[in-house]
């Protein structure tokens, strides 16, 4: 600090001249000092490109991983509802055909499979039963469902779009190759050249999967037909839950401290608990879901509603502690204000201090709602991880109290299972999850923005 | 303040619709990770069958999931547990210390479990003594039992390449890592002679206490670092595989061969494994997989029997069935467990 003289020293002009030498030529310390800056000036710079960097590679790798799940390979076919098979008695009665399963809908695929192959003069020494095999499982399903909902088209030739299977899917991603198939049992070459010969033929084509996005999940013999948007909605119930309870709870436990409570041992106490209470890891609160929720209270297992409160003991000090800041970087002369004219301290807060918190407070919300939106560890505990394929909930009730499951959950089951081609439903599922938290953020930011006022 | 009120409203909505809606509808289904493809296939041709929910099935292991089974009984209870190994009798006592005392055992078929390594490294054909030689604690050497000196598996065995000893084995919760040290480990040991040594020197009051000393000493394995527990499911050892090419991992059939582009299969005593050589018996390392049912909750959880009998059917379970196609090596005598399931028969006669 006996140096000040030297600071300016590329400064020149009128200050005062130095013992030690010109304002205009720089000494050793001071190069030393500037070189310190400049310096440290390059590893801020060089921690930024390599935040950047890694930033770019997470979501080039997520994105060129991800995207093939937002298409899907389908194959269009001509079934010819044979009355013989699927209504023996011919009577139309909903309880007969609900008879036969989707095992009894195999053979009309496969005659319809062969008839196509046939009709488009593709020649194959494949048998029936390994051309039927290019399709998803998930065909006789849906086969199934449209007779159980058209029963007046049994007879008829009716056309469908079907799924092809999971192995068909990926050479077409280029994700399987014919030296990959080697010793494959579910796919062969033979098949892969019918498959050429198919989509030279127009009848297999690769196009957006809206099913992806709004669909359930289903099994490991058949990952092309899995979606994520049933676990859409168990999130988003979940989301409610935590909303509706972790919002108001929060809001007021945070006025209470903020502005009424009195400051003695006990109010301490509790705001030291709750700092740590933010810091405490998730799967605690899952552990503590499962005891009170499930074994205690007992609210059903799996159920969206469990998933919300625990979220909400989770979120609840995030809430609480951003709100308390929001209130806290109101002045206290509006406070004071409000006060000498007359309003009670209930209207300070409320009509006064609460609207000037409230972007605060709503930024701290939204933050913590992400937050949740992302956890999985707290869910495990409950029973919502897991192989969950139920329709999408129809009620609120049902949305509340049906088993689902939630997005990061789905996304981390889709991961661990054998086949490939849920392993590009992971990455696709990381990308909508990633679109909700990018949308959530940005609409804190902007509501930040906009209202937040600066004293 | 009308957040207040909806907020208020939206808790009254979710209390009275929970005490409401507090039947459960849906079989809830956990356990072995091995079990879960196919109790997953079998759920989702369930739901869409039948008139009655998609199951739920949930994994975690074998022994999380029977911990899980045995809790109780009541809708806030799992119905179903699967496991990749038979329940043990300490676990039936668990069971009925929390009342779950009727159990009714269902043997859906066998798996074949495979040592597979990188696609691109070296192949291998094994026995079980070049396993227990590789990743036992102690082997024997020279008539005595001495910490294991073997580094790389030329040292196991001189046909082998030079590379590094490297395993991914299960964890210990998972049901498949009995099956790997009973069915090579433990054979591996007879084989070389050592459990007959153990089995000398062991203690213990009983001859059955001194076997039960010997084969706790065979089966114990290295701590240095050669032999690594997976904890997790097969992708996670497929990963480590990918990150480490020395390294061979235990997995099952299934999931093999839906990974045949990455991994190459070793032989096991001359074997291939396929689900043929698992059904006749001659790939030697297989085992039984099961689910459990509690018999308390038939009739009262809507669907379960059904679900029982549907997954034990000959066009689900059968050779030719879905789970047969997915790598389940089906059951000859599935016809006697249909019965059994039919008849509701419990474990251990009419306890």
């Amino acid at each position: 600090m006996t140096d000040i003289s030297q600071t300016p020293s590329n400064m020149g002009g009128a200050a005062e001249q130095s013992k030690s030498g010109s304002l205009l030529t720089q000494n050793a310390r001071t190069r030393k000092r500037n070189a310190a800056e400049m310096r440290f000036r390059g590893y801020g710079i060089a921690a930024i490109v390599v935040g950047l960097i890694m930033l770019v590679v997470l979501v080039t790798t997520i994105v060129g991983r991800g995207t093939g799940a937002f298409q899907q390979t389908f194959v269009t076919l001509e079934v010819e509802l044979l009355e013989s098979k699927l209504d023996k008695k011919g009577n139309r009665d909903l309880e007969d055909i609900k008879k036969v399963t989707t095992f009894g809908y195999a053979p009309i695929i496969k005659a319809a499979v062969q008839s196509k192959i046939e009709g488009l003069g593709i020649e194959t020494s494949l048998k029936p039963k390994d051309m039927a095999g290019l399709l998803s499982k998930d065909a006789a399903a849906q086969l199934r469902a449209y007779v159980l909902e058209n029963p007046d088209q049994i007879g008829q030739t009716v056309e469908f779009r079907f799924l092809a299977q999971s192995r068909v899917d990926g050479y077409l991603k280029g994700r399987v190759s014919r030296e990959s198939i080697e010793n494959d049992k579910n796919i062969s070459g033979a098949q892969l050249d019918l498959v050429d010969a198919l989509v030279a033929a127009g009848v297999v084509e690769k196009t957006f999967n809206i099913d992806f996005i709004i669909g359930a999940d289903a099994s490991d013999q058949r990952p092309e037909a899995a979606g994520i948007g049933v676990s859409m909605m168990g999130s988003l119930f979940m989301m409610l839950v935590v909303l509706a309870l972790a919002l108001p709870i929060g809001v007021a436990a945070s006025i209470y401290l903020e502005e009424f409570a009195p400051k003695n041992w006990l109010t301490d106490i509790i705001e030291v608990n709750i700092s740590n209470l933010a810091a405490v890891p998730s799967i605690v609160f899952g552990i503590l879901g499962l005891a009170v929720f499930i074994n205690y209270m007992h609210l059903p297992m799996s159920a969206p509603l469990v998933g919300g409160l625990v979220l909400t003991l989770m979120t609840l000090p995030t809430i609480i502690i951003s709100t308390r800041a929001a209130l806290k970087a109101v002045p206290p002369s509006i406070r004071d204000a409000a006060l000498g004219v007359g309003a009670s301290k209930m209207q300070a807060v409320f009509h006064h201090v609460l609207p000037l918190a409230a972007p605060g407070i709503l930024t701290g919300t939204i933050i913590g709602l992400a937050q949740a939106l992302g956890e999985t560890a707290p869910l495990l505990l409950i029973g919502m991880v897991g192989f969950i394929a139920s329709n999408a909930p129809e009620t609120i009730a049902d949305g509340l109290l049906a088993p689902n499951s939630a997005m990061p959950a789905q996304i981390y089951e889709w991961a661990k299972r054998a086949d490939p081609a849920f392993y590009e439903r992971a990455w696709g599922g990381i990308i909508i999850l990633l679109v909700f938290l990018v949308t959530m953020n940005t609409v804190a930011v902007i509501l930040r923005r906009r209202f937040e006022r600066r004293w | 303040m009308s957040f207040v009120k909806l907020s208020a409203s939206a808790l009254a909505i979710a209390a009275v619709s929970a005490t409401a809606a507090a039947a459960r509808d849906q079989v809830q289904v956990a356990g072995s990770s091995t079990v879960l493809p196919y109790a997953s296939i079998v759920a989702e041709a369930f739901g869409e069958n039948f008139d009655f929910p998609t199951p739920v099935v949930e994994s975690g292991g074998s022994s999380a999931g029977l911990k899980r089974f045995c809790e109780g009984v009541g809708e806030n209870t799992i119905d179903v547990a699967n496991a990749s190994r038979k329940i043990k009798d300490k676990e039936i006592k668990a069971c009925a210390e929390a009342g779950v005392t009727d159990i009714i055992e269902v043997r859906i078929g066998y798996d074949g479990i495979v040592f597979a390594s990188d696609i691109n490294g070296n192949g291998f054909e094994f026995t079980p003594t070049d396993w227990f030689l590789a990743l036992s604690d102690e082997i024997m050497v020279d008539g005595k039992m001495v910490a294991n000196p073997n580094k790389t598996w030329a040292d196991v065995n001189p046909a082998f390449p030079a590379q590094p000893l490297q395993a991914f084995i299960p964890g210990t919760k998972h049901g498949t890592r009995e099956v790997f040290e009973d069915k090579v480990i433990l054979a591996g040991c007879e084989a070389t002679g050592a459990f007959e040594h153990l089995l000398a020197n062991a203690t213990g009051d009983s001859d059955k206490a001194k076997k039960k000393a010997a084969e706790k000493a065979c089966i114990s394995l290295r701590t240095d670092g050669v032999s690594v527990d997976i904890d997790g499911d097969y992708t996670e050892t497929l990963a480590r595989i990918e990150s480490n090419k020395d390294g061979i991992g235990v997995f099952g059939l299934a999931f093999y061969e839906n990974n045949t582009d990455k991994l190459q299969v070793a032989t096991m005593s001359g074997i291939v494994p396929s689900t043929e050589s698992i059904a006749t018996g001659e790939y030697p390392v297989s085992r039984p997989l099961f689910f459990y049912v509690k018999k308390a909750h038939i009739g009262v959880i809507p669907g379960l029997k059904e679900y029982a009998e549907f997954f034990i059917s000959d066009e689900v379970a059968g050779p030719d069935g879905p789970l047969a196609e997915y790598g389940l090596v089906s059951d000859p005598e599935l016809a006697k467990t249909q019965e059994a399931v039919a008849n509701e028969d419990v474990m251990g006669g009419n306890s």
